[in-house]
């Protein structure tokens, strides 16, 4: 019970000092938000075949809710990870050097070539190539002390246009035909998406979630920053690069399913972080996939619903989390 | 009993720690004064294992804190440096909580929770314990700080300026309190100090550094004297005996 001294101060028997209620109410809305918005998904206005209907939708369902939990966790984990909240892993350039290397390996290969491939290989020897560039922003930028988050901000920038602008270059230079059929594949939206690929996208985020989860508690030390995480006895460096791997695995699998998705990272983990009023892990995790999983199901059913898809769900979320992103760097400058 | 062993750290061609040793056996207050840039938090630091130096070793009870595992080390030794800044949203008790991190990994017994009680009861926190950190004043917030290293119950405590940015009531009250928390609680306090006065009024023990070398050590009355003053920091500074111990008037 809590009791109200005079001095106007809470007095709580055994009270500690992080008290988890809001962020569980606010991760009950959500589980419950996300419950409503996958059965709405799959089950308003069923036509024809009800196994056909049923599958297909499942089968979106799938691809978004893999998509949005991705997101939203890498968004969380690199925002730790760099110890600031405005960047994030597709600001810093990471999906569009997964599209960029998918374009190259096509040119390099032949389209038909690159096509014939196994799904898993392609997908294996991304992640490989990926977690490599991890390791290199790591040792150049983020590894020698704590960096001015502009300076990030205009090396992102300047990345992710690099890789863009040879992606594009790429693209020209490739048979338009051939073009086309790539294009096809590489951009797969949610109708579309390989069955493999979804099998291979589930498993890989189940093992990387399971595997990165008892190191959320060391990540809340590691938000506190370098010093105070290398006083209380983790390994910062170890935690930090462990973190930054499990998202370039998970951009790999959000982005081989329906290609960036920028700001959507950055939207949830900041909403995340405000609902919960929290940053520890175990609460700003779940409450940041939730949050994507369920902008992206129920913004796609609003859309085909009711927009009879007079607009794409991506424009969107540009659009809102441009917007939300000047807000970020207006309210860091003005700290 | 900390042995710093021909430790060099160095900044491109600059270097800001050369070759030093220097032991400390386990109690008091030891205070490390210098000019600005004499190598003193640079040498807090490598003792605390968040600098990494080019060369020598530094033990603490025997054990290398380059190679000793970090949570091992958490339990003996604790570092606060000069600027806390948290980008987190954290509240006092929250933020002494962490100091049990070492001992329960996050989550906290009854034990780690009579800890933190003592810890904020000590520093007389107990009005501010759930107000956020970045809602406090400087002198509050290093009370906070100096809460969860002392939570973190580690027989070793170094402590990069704790003065800075306080008045001169805060200040006192600090080193009044570390200097009673070396007594009390048995710990071995290292601690960085820009006002030599307060290291005259509160150390046992003075080590002076200039150009990254240990240049004097002994005790307050053998520092504090004009000639060591003029050594250290290249100014003529009178010295006088006030309470019994020697007060440089460095004013003018």
């Amino acid at each position: 019970m809590a009791i109200e001294s005079t001095a106007g101060v809470l007095i709580r028997p055994r009270q500690q000092g992080f008290h988890p209620g809001r962020a569980r109410t606010t991760l009950a809305i959500l589980g419950a938000l996300f419950v409503a918005s996958v059965a709405l998904f799959m089950t308003y206005d069923l036509k024809g075949s009800l196994d056909y209907a049923l599958e297909l939708r499942g089968r979106k369902v799938a691809g978004m809710a893999m998509v949005g939990f991705a997101v939203a966790y890498s968004s969380v984990l690199f925002h730790t990870a760099t110890h600031n909240r405005i960047l994030t892993p597709s600001l810093m350039g990471f999906d569009s050097l997964y599209v960029l290397i998918q374009t190259l390996a096509a040119y390099f290969l032949g389209t038909a070539e690159f096509l014939q491939v196994d799904v898993r290989l392609r997908f294996g020897f991304e992640v490989l190539l990926m977690l490599g560039f991890a390791a290199l922003l790591y040792r150049w930028l983020l590894g020698r002390g704590d960096r001015d988050v502009y300076v990030l901000v205009l090396v992102g920038i300047i990345l992710g246009t690099m890789f863009t602008s040879l992606t594009e270059l790429v693209m020209r230079m490739i048979d338009p035909n051939e073009f086309t059929r790539l294009q096809d594949r590489l951009f797969a939206n949610f109708s579309t998406v390989n069955q493999d690929l979804l099998v291979i996208s589930a498993v890989t985020i189940v093992a990387v979630t399971a595997l990165s989860w008892p190191i959320l508690g060391r990540l809340d030390v590691v938000a506190l920053g370098r010093e105070q995480a290398t006083n209380l006895g983790v390994d910062h460096e170890r935690i930090v690069t462990r973190a930054l791997f499990v998202v370039a695995i998970l951009v790999s699998v959000s982005t081989a399913l329906v290609g960036p998705v920028a700001f959507l990272g950055l939207l949830v983990a900041n909403l995340s972080y405000q609902l919960t009023g929290t940053f520890r892990h175990r609460y700003t995790v779940p409450v940041a996939g939730l949050l994507g999983m369920v902008a992206l199901i129920g913004g796609q059913f609003v859309l085909q619903e009711f927009l009879s898809f007079q607009t794409r769900l991506s424009i969107i979320i540009s659009f809102a989390g441009g917007i939300y992103f000047i807000f970020l760097l207006y309210r860091e400058a003005n700290r | 009993m900390i042995e710093i062993d021909r430790v060099t750290k160095r900044y491109g061609t600059t270097t800001v720690v050369d070759d030093v040793s220097l032991t400390i056996p386990p109690g008091g207050v030891t205070a490390l004064v210098g000019a600005n840039g004499a190598g003193k938090s640079t040498l807090l630091s490598i003792i605390g294992r968040t600098l990494r130096p080019e060369a020598g070793t530094v033990r603490v009870d025997g054990l290398d804190v380059a190679k000793t595992p970090g949570a091992t080390l958490a339990r003996r030794l604790s570092i606060l440096r000069q600027e806390n800044q948290v980008a987190v949203r954290i509240t006092v008790r929250e933020l002494v909580e962490f100091g049990r991190f070492p001992y329960s990994g996050g989550r906290l017994t009854r034990e780690d929770l009579d800890h933190v009680d003592r810890a904020i009861e000590y520093l007389q926190l107990e009005q501010f314990a759930n107000r956020p950190l970045d809602r406090l004043s400087g002198g509050q917030r290093q009370r906070a700080f100096i809460a969860m290293v002392l939570c973190q119950d580690t027989d070793y405590m170094l402590l990069d300026e704790p003065l800075n940015n306080l008045d001169m009531r805060h200040a006192a009250q600090t080193m009044t309190l570390i200097r009673q928390m070396a007594k009390d609680l048995q710990k071995t306090i290292v601690v960085v100090i820009h006002d030599i006065n307060f290291a005259a009024f509160h150390a046992d023990r003075i080590v002076a550094m200039k150009d990254g070398r240990i240049v004097a050590d002994g005790s307050p009355q053998s520092i504090i004297t004009p000639g060591t003053l003029k050594d250290v920091f290249e100014i003529d500074v009178p010295v006088h005996e006030v309470a019994g111990r020697p007060l440089a008037v460095y004013f003018a």
